[in-house]
């Protein structure tokens, strides 16, 4: 018989605890694939966010450290200046990443901090139940904004890609999807870029991959795939928007 | 080494760096700014790593990616800051990582004011941020202790995988006096940090992951109360504390810190006015030294606790004494110093004598 398929060995045998149709399952996936792809799964230390996220030191098969909401980056900066070898990654949420994380995700930008940022951004906070998040849409039912979320004294959403890209000490900064199976692989080699620039010490790394909450969003699993294409995408446009090695 | 003329905040900052902390991670506050400065100057000198974080909160949260990365760590602040690293020194407690933190402590509440205090001793020695845990809490009288103190706090940080705080004042922090910094040689027994992140490849293959999250209410309350044990040990065998002419004393003082050296200065006066006052003066202020009690508690007529607060240590005596003697208190707060002849005017009136 021929292995045709087989769970990356970047991924703990822990079953994952996520909603069905979720696909922070999938980012999981692409993430651990990129690790041992490049041969640096037994060199990377994860950072697991406060959020849906929050047991990601279970699933990854390598070291870990849990980090204060929004702190992430700020831990992975004192590891990564310990560790300079090590190929340290946070995975954040749109809550942790945009909300109560801004300055620490800011700052360690600025400092062109040689770390890769996994960004799972779903427009609401899902762990504690669907209220409304930074990058929630205009219009947009949360349970803190069940009239839709308001342009004038809630919001519009961030679009953290566009901000973290004006800062000068940044090496790559993308937005993928996971959304379909093309999305998918270019989603990957997307990932596995950012990890390439971090071996190559260039610096500060960003993926930013629109994730599904079908849960909160109160849509099937495939309504929701079809809401991240349809919905998310024109307010949050997929792209390279940051590269050291030109390209954007 | 040779006796140096040293400002406080720079004799714990080379004290560290003697100690073999590599890393420092802070953010800028008065009265305190001598020890980053010297640290981001000196550090890249010995291979180490300085850091000036966006503020408070991402500085703690960098120290605790550090510490569970296996370094050594330090970071500094003063008490508004220190305010703001309360939930990150909770994670490092929750996680077990050990670190040294350094308060210098200016007056509050709110902005407060730039000059000493020693208003933060609640927070510091009860938990301060949320949760059940304690940080062990050393208190330098000198800045030869305070350099000394320094040392030993990395020590007992590893040793008891647990945040280890400096407590002094910004009078401690901006005095200048000779330091000879002691040749630092770790404790032999220390435990390999064998818990460390290092990537699994340098670790032998097997995960270690820092946290301090435990779902499952069984789980987290034997965490704690594992936490507690280690507690119990430290007040076994880290109670630190130092009795000046308490043998024959009428009043027994009871200061730390600055005050402590205060109060000295004091007891001076009163013994030639033929006051009988001594000093017990704590050193670790968590664990507190309740048992030293028991050793001066037969003679004195009351105990007179002196702090640059409205009486927070105070608290602490009072349990200790357990009302078998008077307890009084004398303190000054908003960043003013008290005397050693408004010490005096107090032992006098305790003593039945007039101002």
């Amino acid at each position: 018989m021929k292995t045709v398929y087989e769970k990356s060995a970047g991924l703990t045998d822990v079953p994952l605890h996520y909603c069905p149709g979720c696909t922070h399952g999938i980012i999981h996936k692409l993430v651990a694939e990129s690790l041992v792809e490049l041969d640096v799964l037994g060199r990377a230390i994860a950072v697991a966010p406060v959020g849906c996220a929050v047991f990601a030191y279970d699933y990854f098969n390598c070291d870990a450290q849990e980090a204060a909401h929004g702190r992430a980056p700020a831990v992975a900066t004192g590891i990564k200046r310990v560790h300079p070898e090590a190929i340290v990654f946070t995975y954040q949420g749109d809550g942790d990443l945009a909300s109560i994380g801004m300055a620490e995700i800011v700052h360690a930008a600025m400092r062109g901090e040689n770390l890769t940022v996994i960004f799972v951004n779903n427009a609401i906070y899902g762990m504690t139940g669907g209220q409304m998040a930074p990058t929630t849409l205009v219009g947009q039912s949360t349970t803190t904004s069940q009239l839709g979320r308001n342009r004038l004294g809630q919001g519009a959403p961030l679009r953290m890609c566009e901000l973290l890209a004006t800062i000068e000490a940044t090496a790559f900064i993308a937005r993928v999807s996971v959304h379909n199976v093309p999305r998918l692989t270019a989603a990957k080699r997307t990932i596995k870029k950012a990890f390439q620039l971090q071996i190559e010490r260039k610096g500060f790394s960003l993926v930013e991959v629109l994730s599904t909450c079908p849960t909160n969003w109160g849509l099937s699993p495939v309504d929701a795939l079809r809401w991240v294409e349809q919905t998310m995408i024109p307010v949050f446009p997929l792209g390279v928007y940051k590269d050291v090695e030109g390209g954007a | 080494m040779a006796r140096t003329l040293m400002k406080g905040n720079e004799a714990i900052a080379a004290a560290a760096i003697n100690a073999g902390c590599r890393f420092f991670f802070g953010y800028p506050i008065t009265p305190q700014n001598e020890i980053p400065e010297y640290m981001s100057r000196e550090l890249p000198k010995v291979g180490g790593v300085y850091v000036q974080a966006e503020s408070e909160v991402a500085a703690i949260n960098m120290v605790y990616g550090a510490a569970g990365a296996g370094a050594r760590v330090l970071t500094s602040s003063s008490s508004p800051g220190i305010s703001l690293m309360q939930e990150g020194i909770s994670y490092l407690a929750g996680a077990e990582l050990p670190c040294v933190l350094v308060n210098i402590m200016r007056a509050g509440p709110g902005l407060g004011g730039v000059q000493p205090s020693q208003a933060d001793y609640f927070q510091a020695t009860k938990g301060g941020g949320h949760g059940d845990y304690h940080v062990l809490v050393l208190a330098p009288a000198n800045l030869q202790e305070a350099a000394d103190l320094t040392q030993l706090a990395f020590d007992l940080a590893d040793r008891y995988r647990n945040p280890v705080m400096v407590l002094a004042d910004g009078m401690i922090g901006q005095l200048m006096e000779p330091v000879e910094l002691s040749p630092y040689v770790p404790a032999a027994d220390l435990p390999p940090k064998d818990w460390a992140t290092t990537g699994t490849a340098a670790s032998g293959g097997r995960r270690r992951v820092i946290n301090s999250l435990y779902l499952y209410p069984d789980q987290l309350e034997q965490h704690v109360r594992a936490l507690f044990a280690k507690y119990a040990a430290m007040e076994r065998a880290e109670v630190r504390y130092e009795p000046h002419q308490c043998d024959d004393a009428d009043v027994v003082i009871v200061a730390y810190g600055t005050t402590s050296r205060i109060a000295r200065s004091a007891i001076e006066k009163c013994r030639r006015l033929g006051l009988r006052a001594g000093l017990l003066r704590p050193i670790t202020l968590y664990p507190f030294p309740f048992a030293a009690f028991e050793q001066v508690i037969a003679r004195p007529q009351g105990f007179l606790v002196v702090e640059m607060s409205m009486g927070q240590m105070l608290d602490d005596v009072k349990i200790a004494v357990a009302g078998r003697k008077p307890v009084a208190f004398y303190g000054r707060t908003g960043g003013i110093v008290p005397t050693p002849e408004e010490i005096v005017k107090q032992v006098r009136a305790l003593l039945g004598g007039g101002p």
